[in-house]
């Protein structure tokens, strides 16, 4: 027998496991059947059922955008975040970056509908929905950019400094070239984060707006269809690229180290 | 040192390579003790330092500021409502009621209770929900142990070239939507007639969160001495000896993180036990939506809010000082 032949043979399962549910999902979508039973033979025909789909489309707008907005707010909020963990330490920064990352996503949720309606006693749509997102959106940027400052030679800023960079221009022409793909990719993280959430964006969605996550909730709440399989691969195919596109930039992120 | 470096700056400053590497130089000769950004007074400094200094302080306010106010009114106080929303009065008509007396009707409750906490320790259909919700996570722990210890040990064992494609392989699957993990599992188990019972629940609870399990799991592994099992072989002992008498005790911080970043987020879901469970299966993550969304009883809603949050802290704090004490030991 092989080395390792039992870890090889209980590893293959466990990838089996996680690959087979999603595609038996891509395969169902090419399916010439309403039913997800059996393959019946291929069709296109439920991707262009799906383009038609008025509600469906205006829902991915919505989520298109609701994450170009956010992602663009929680990188810029994400990044400041990051040079300030890694340049001063501070105390209490972390706490507030890291915990909304860290705790279930139902207690950010009802936190922030408790808010909106409560305090601001506001209509919930696209501004709260965006403001949530940016919340759990910055800590991944600023972990993002803190991994890559860490690893980085503290004197290149000491000689900017010495001599006679002004901090903007020291940032402008020295910090940011070098953070700039751990800047990219915390972007590209968080718009994958905001095009995909789902509970925190259920608690303060408000009844008027609908996103593409939300619309794939309720679409499978009342009964499943093909068109669902459509627009989950679709939906695959867009993330999957962008995680693969953020680790070009930060090889770390899919690392588990960042 | 900052005096006799300046010139032969200031000289080359064109080449900003060059000023680099000198400015590295310098640092390795005279490495500095104090922060880089708020370097030690230097005796004499003029006008230009003090000047300096103030724009230092000025570039730290306002990069950390940003970031601190949004997170202080978006994250920070939302959440100190709901531990104030505990302590109210239901609204008539969901929501809250009024603070103060002057703004409610007349002989309705207003003011500040602990009624609902009450209510909560006297009910045991609560305490009932979060016995199974703790149970349910518990199993479901328990499964991605046992799923992930060797796939992460393999990936560990395996040439450095093919580890970053196999660690690449787990986390693909999690960057698909949850609610599109869950609802393959809608096809697969709708035909097994598995499908809103508690089994499906847990099958779906370790499909979705087995790459925080495999990740910490491998972390550790990975930086195991191989010496120890080459020793331990040379001393006799077989391949399941070398496993419980090294391998296991040496991952146990490893499984201790990825415990808690998988049973955390379980005791919070709801998508999965409403998608997949039958109306039994209900955790603390639906008693929760419902109490915010379908019921509108907010104090009721923010009450269990709290109890969940107390508990995930709990157990975070236990698997720091597990991972930690076990550490110290090894």
């Amino acid at each position: 027998m092989p080395r390792h032949f039992w870890l090889w043979a209980a590893t293959l399962g466990v990838y089996a496991f996680l690959y087979v549910p999603l595609a038996v999902v891509v395969l169902f979508s090419f399916n010439d059947s309403a039913l997800n039973a059996a393959w019946v033979g291929f069709t296109t025909g439920w991707y262009v059922k799906l383009a038609r789909n008025q509600d469906m489309l205006g829902a991915a707008l919505n989520s298109l955008l609701i994450a170009l907005t956010a992602s663009t707010v929680a990188t810029v909020l994400g990044t400041m975040a990051g040079i300030a963990m890694h340049r001063y330490r501070p105390r209490l920064l972390p706490f507030m970056v890291i915990t909304p990352v860290a705790m279930p996503e139902i207690l950010l949720g009802v936190s922030l509908l408790l808010f909106f309606r409560q305090v601001l006693d506001m209509t919930l749509g696209l501004f709260s929905i965006v403001v949530a997102h940016i919340t759990f959106s910055i800590g991944f940027v600023a972990i993002i950019i803190r991994a890559r400052l860490a690893g980085m030679d503290e004197s290149i800023f000491e000689a900017a400094r010495d001599l006679g960079a002004t901090p903007w221009q020291t940032f402008r022409r020295v910090t940011l070239p070098l953070i700039l793909p751990g800047v990219v990719a915390g972007f590209l993280m968080s718009f994958t984060l905001s095009i995909d959430d789902f509970v925190i964006t259920f608690f303060v969605a408000g009844v008027g707006v609908t996103t593409l996550p939300l619309q794939i909730y309720s679409m499978i709440k009342v009964a499943v269809t093909p068109e669902v399989n459509a627009v989950s691969t679709l939906l695959m195919a867009l993330t999957l690229s962008m995680i693969l596109l953020a680790s070009r930039f930060a090889p770390d992120v899919l690392k588990g180290k960042a | 040192m900052r005096g006799c470096s300046s010139v032969s700056e200031a000289e080359k400053a064109p080449s900003p390579a060059l000023s680099r590497t000198l400015s590295r130089l310098r640092a390795r000769v005279f490495p500095s003790p104090t922060p880089v950004d708020s370097p030690a007074p230097l005796a004499g400094e003029g006008r230009g330092e003090r000047a300096r200094r103030r724009q230092q302080d000025l570039t730290k306010w306002a990069i950390t500021t940003p970031p601190f106010v949004f997170l202080t009114a978006f994250f920070l106080l939302p959440f100190l409502l709901v531990v104030a929303a505990s302590f109210r009065y239901p609204g008539e008509f969901g929501g809250l009621a009024p603070l103060l007396p002057l703004l409610g009707a007349p002989g309705k409750d207003v003011g500040l209770t602990l009624e609902t906490y009450r209510f909560f320790f006297g009910d045991l259909t609560y305490a009932e929900i979060f016995i199974r919700s703790f149970l349910v996570a518990g199993l479901t722990t328990l499964i991605c142990i046992l799923l992930a210890y060797p796939v992460a040990l393999l990936i560990a064992r395996s040439p450095k070239k093919r580890r970053d494609l196999m660690v690449l392989l787990v986390i693909l699957p999690f960057a698909s939507n949850l609610l599109i993990r869950v609802y393959a599992w809608i096809i697969i188990l709708g035909p097994l007639n598995l499908l809103y019972t508690p089994y499906a629940v847990v099958i779906g609870m370790v499909y979705v969160h087995l790459p925080f399990m495999v990740l910490p799991l491998y972390t550790n592994l990975e930086k195991h001495d191989p010496a120890l099992l080459e020793a331990a072989q040379d001393l006799g002992a077989n391949g399941w000896t070398r496993f419980w008498r090294i391998t296991f005790p040496l991952s146990l911080p490893g499984i201790f993180s990825g415990s808690a970043l998988v049973f955390i987020p379980v005791l919070g879901m709801f998508a999965i036990p409403e998608l997949l469970g039958g109306t039994g299966d209900i955790l603390v993550g639906n008693l929760i939506k419902e109490q915010f969304l379908d019921n509108r009883d907010w104090p009721l809603g923010s009450m269990l809010s709290i109890m969940l949050t107390l508990a995930v802290l709990a157990l975070a704090g236990l698997a720091a000082w597990a991972a930690r004490s076990r550490r110290g030991e090894a």
